[in-house]
């Protein structure tokens, strides 16, 4: 049996160039489902440590973070094989991450502990611990890795680590329950969402002063189950997709005049997403209906429905 | 007796934005009250019931002044039961206009009339009586455990959803248990239910010996019905009724399905975070009361970081403006009612184990906030404070 599926492994690996992965971590199941983005059907199911949410790749794809939030650990994986190569210190129930340019230091928001742990992935040990506000979530690094930025949904705000010193140089103040942020624009700008605000607010990286605030209205849905949480820029940065939660569609904004342009329903609370390898797909996932909506970017459409694990989190692209 | 809990974490960091450096103490007020005895000795009521919640929402609120610069403290003022409420209202008010009430709605009133009171915003943790946010309302106090129309309304809610409409009550003699069933009352009527029968508990014996024989007899007389309400807030014969009814039929009410402010079964929308930082503080589960404290505590926060202010009525206006928006971990943001001051939220409905729903339901409709289908809502206030 372990020789077939080794075989199998290898036949997938094995197909032409242009067919990707998208990875989704499914919080309630323990495991990871692994969706092939030509085909659009799940290709492998992958058991990882308790409560896997933030997903991510290393630069050449050669490992993928995980973190396990009930385990306190974050596990790096062989993707090619689906094993657990070492677990990386973490602090308390890490949530989300972001791994800085320079391919080395995660940092890591501990939801628990109000922290945010910077952990060098060569060496496996903890580097610095940060201390942030409560229920630390959102976590993004500026392209030229001089800021990470550490949202905290508790204490609504957002804080710019700096990486050379590690230390906190700036708060910003953002709306309730921050999710989910990334910088846009070259750097220039940092985007927050804001779950329970219903907002997402656009701040000039410089100034560290606010440029602009999204509000959202999808027709038939009270504005309080409107809630922003995960989004993604497309290759040009000039249009946005930010998942809206309860509200059960995904907003598409202009990146430049901050305007909605469209909303696409999608499955029960859309969390997360990424895109196939041309861009030319998002997949969504939906934690309560337990699966993934993929959209086709340019008609701005949903086209498939793929079944997951329970509650599906994060979503991650590998070629 | 007064301790002073400092705002720990407020020196952590340097903060990088230039705030206004702010002081916020906030006192908990509580007048012990007199625990009539129940026939289990399975619950104790925890000393700290509500005082806990506060003090998370302190350190909830430090962390955030932490990087402010607004310096929150929480002083507390515990009034035996023969002690003067008043007098010590009186001198906690020459040092905060901000203060959470831990005691009955008749002891929130005498605080509230106080002439020293008239500025100060007082917050009601402790007491469900629909009353104090009627008639008996009060500009400066404010309410964030809901009243006990809010949570009848939710269970009615239900009770139609699920189309159970063949209502029987049990209700108890205290003086809680009156107004709770008046509030199922009120609110089948709301409804267009009817509570068909009411029997008063009136046994005397201990039931942990006897309730299996006693129960079917007494439930017989109630005839077929679809549920069976409890009015029993003190938690003393309630719990003993569930599988000794005549008729093989659920329970709700104050045991079985019960509507509450918070439960340590509340588990979506990030509450489980609140629950372990809370057990994590406490070591026990976190309370209705406790929530109440805690959403007063987070309230006032929320309320300065947004004004960088500690002016009692710039918070005011704040807090009772659109403006304001509370995380109170209930899956959407809480605010306050204008018309009366009672904060809005949702109610779950829980068993010991579960979270079965979430009122309002969906398909319970408002035009303002479906949030306002539970309680008093505008058109039928009788709240004049607010006007």
């Amino acid at each position: 049996m372990k020789h077939l599926m080794l075989a199998l492994l290898l036949g997938t690996t094995a197909l032409p160039a242009t067919a990707g992965e998208i990875w989704v971590t499914n919080e309630k199941d323990d495991t990871i489902s692994v969706i092939d983005t030509d085909t659009l059907e799940v290709t492998r199911t992958i058991e990882t440590g308790e409560r896997p949410r933030g997903i991510t790749f290393s630069k050449d794809y050669s490992v993928v973070y995980i973190c396990a939030s009930d385990s306190d650990t974050v596990q790096v994986m062989d993707p090619n094989t689906g094993e657990v190569l070492h677990n990386l210190p973490s602090g308390e129930d890490p949530e989300q991450f972001v791994l800085h340019p320079n391919d080395r230091h995660l940092y890591i928001a501990n939801e628990d502990d109000a922290v945010t742990t910077v952990v060098d992935t060569e060496t496996r040990q903890v580097i610095a611990q940060i201390n942030v506000g409560i229920e630390p979530e959102g976590m993004a690094v500026s392209p030229d890795g001089a800021y990470a930025i550490t949202t905290s949904e508790t204490t609504n705000m957002a804080h710019w680590i700096d990486t050379e010193s590690r230390k906190i140089v700036a708060n910003t103040l953002v709306d309730a329950r921050p999710r989910h942020a990334e910088f846009a624009a070259g750097g220039s700008e940092l985007w927050v969402s804001a779950e329970i605000g219903g907002t997402v607010s656009i701040f000039d990286v410089e100034s560290k002063a606010e440029k602009g605030k999204i509000k959202f209205e999808v027709k038939g849905v009270h504005p309080d189950r409107v809630q922003p949480v995960g989004f993604e820029f497309t290759e040009d940065e000039k249009t946005v997709f930010v998942a809206l939660g309860p509200s059960n569609h995904v907003a598409v904004v202009n990146a430049e005049t901050y305007e909605v342009e469209d909303y696409i329903l999608v499955g029960r609370r859309v969390w997360h997403m990424d895109f196939n390898g041309d861009k030319s797909h998002l997949f969504t996932t939906n934690g309560v209906s337990g699966d993934v909506t993929v959209i086709d970017v340019a008609k701005r459409k949903p086209i498939k429905t793929i079944k997951v694990g329970r509650f599906p989190w994060g979503a991650a692209y590998r070629p | 007796m007064r301790r002073i809990f400092g705002a720990l974490l407020a020196a952590v960091i340097a903060p990088a934005t230039a705030y206004a450096q702010i002081d916020i103490p906030v006192i908990y007020l509580k007048q012990e009250q007199e625990q009539p005895p129940v026939l289990s000795n399975l619950d104790p009521i925890p000393e700290d019931r509500g005082l806990a919640g506060a003090q998370l929402g302190l350190s909830d609120n430090a962390t955030t002044g932490g990087f402010m610069g607004h310096n929150y403290t929480l002083e507390i003022i515990d009034v035996p039961l023969d002690g003067d409420l008043q007098a010590a209202a009186q001198d906690a008010l020459t040092r905060s206009p901000y203060i959470i009430l831990d005691a009955p709605a008749a002891s929130q009133l005498s605080v509230a009339d106080l002439p020293e009171a008239q500025n100060a915003i007082l917050f009601n943790g402790s007491a469900y009586d629909s009353d104090l946010r009627g008639d008996n309302c009060r500009a400066n106090l404010l309410h964030t455990l809901p009243s006990n129309a809010m949570r009848a309304d939710a269970l009615m809610q239900f009770v139609l959803f699920k189309r159970w409409d063949d209502l029987v009550m049990v209700k108890g003699a205290h003086a809680d248990d009156v107004t709770f069933a008046d509030s199922l009352n009120a609110s089948a009527t709301k409804f267009g239910l009817k509570i068909d029968k009411t029997k008063d508990w009136i046994f005397d014996a201990d039931m942990r010996r006897n309730a299996a024989q006693e129960v079917p007899l007494f439930t017989q007389e109630l005839g077929d019905y679809d549920l069976l309400l409890l009015a029993d807030e003190l938690h003393d014969f309630g719990r003993y009724i569930a599988y000794n009814t005549w008729e093989p039929r659920p329970v709700a009410g104050s045991e079985g399905l019960v509507p509450v402010a918070w439960a340590p079964v509340v588990e979506q929308w990030g509450a489980a975070q609140l629950q372990s930082r809370f057990v994590d503080q406490s070591a026990r589960d976190m309370t209705p009361r406790d929530y109440g404290a805690w959403a007063a505590m987070r309230a006032i926060g929320e309320a300065v970081t947004r004004t960088n202010s500690a002016d009692p009525a710039t918070l005011r206006d704040f807090i009772l403006s659109d403006q304001f928006e509370l995380a109170g971990f209930k899956g959407r943001p809480l605010s306050f009612r204008t018309w009366n001051g009672q904060l809005r939220q949702p109610i779950p409905l829980v068993t010991e184990r579960a979270l079965v729903a979430q009122a309002p339901l969906p398909g319970y409709l408002h035009q303002r906030t479906e949030l306002d289908t539970l309680g008093i809502d505008e058109p039928e206030s009788t709240c004049e404070a607010f006007k």
